[in-house]
């Protein structure tokens, strides 16, 4: 899909290498309340009903881990993004019933998170690279959609 | 997606903290938009340097961002506040509104950047949702 100088690759092992475990859930939970449409898919998941509730909310946590989990997948195989999330892309779309523009969403939500840890180590050039692999995660998550 | 008395509160605080540093946030998030979106470049060709830290790049981030601080006062009425800024990027500057997104998108980065525990996700909605009626005001003239 896309190519990858070494400097490229560096970076995002290196971003991924200072994230931590929350990270998911800060992001999940900033896409449910900033993009608050998004509830439309978490109806299992209890109180959503403020920022705070969203915050508190073990089931979001929970999720954002595994939504974390994932991302590493894309973050160790940078070579093979599509073929990655073939079947993550499947179950969005037939099972899940995600659309599609939520990815982006999530994508922006993950990079303004990162912003707040990285600070000014969220330099143009590491953006512009972190924001190449979402891309290329988002465009792959969408890539079995019938 | 209009603003509650709450957000254009939310709004108008992180706005006067943010103050201070409005001109590295302008310059930043410019700085980003012509990085990180090279496409954007092209509405800059007769500036010698696009590169971040570039005087024009700083000048023209303050400008913007006063744009942004200008909006703030006139949150009760963006829409009629931005009427000649809207008239001078449809008629003359002609910026594709695109674009109002991706620099939207990168104000929001640098101040995650510079305010980490300011920009709550409460405040990131009512920032999003004011920046949003921003572009929507600026869109207004265009056709």
């Amino acid at each position: 899909m896309a190519d990858w100088t070494d400097a490229q690759r560096k970076t995002v092992a290196s971003v991924w290498g200072q994230l931590d475990a929350e990270i998911g859930a800060h992001a999940l939970a900033r896409v449910l309340i900033v993009y608050p449409w998004t509830q439309r898919y978490f109806g299992s998941f209890g109180d959503l009903s403020t920022a705070a509730a969203i915050l508190g909310n073990g089931k979001v946590a929970a999720h954002g881990k595994v939504v974390l989990q994932a991302l590493e997948k894309g973050v160790k195989n940078v070579d093979a993004i599509k073929s990655t999330y073939t079947d993550l892309s499947r179950l969005h779309c037939l099972t899940l019933k995600v659309d599609p523009d939520n990815f982006r969403l999530l994508a922006d939500c993950l990079t303004i998170v990162i912003a707040t840890k990285l600070g000014a180590a969220f330099n143009p050039q590491v953006q512009a690279t972190w924001q190449k692999f979402l891309s290329a995660c988002v465009i792959a998550l969408g890539s079995q959609y019938v | 997606m209009s603003l509650s008395a709450k957000e254009k509160k939310l709004v108008k605080t992180f706005f006067a903290k943010i103050t201070p540093k409005a001109e590295d946030i302008g310059h930043e998030a410019l700085s980003r938009t012509l990085f990180v979106y090279p496409q954007t470049k092209t509405y800059f060709s007769h500036w010698k340097d696009l590169s971040p830290g570039s005087p024009q790049v700083r000048k023209h981030g303050m400008t913007v961002m006063g744009g942004y601080m200008d909006a703030v006062e006139k949150i009760d009425d963006i829409t009629g506040g931005l009427m000649s800024l809207s008239e001078l990027h449809a008629f003359t500057l002609r910026v594709d509104p695109a674009n109002f997104k991706i620099i939207t998108h990168n104000v929001l980065v640098v101040m995650a950047m510079y305010f980490p525990d300011d920009f709550t996700p409460e405040v990131h909605v009512a920032v999003d949702k004011f920046l949003s009626k921003v572009n929507q005001a600026l869109s207004e003239k265009y056709r």
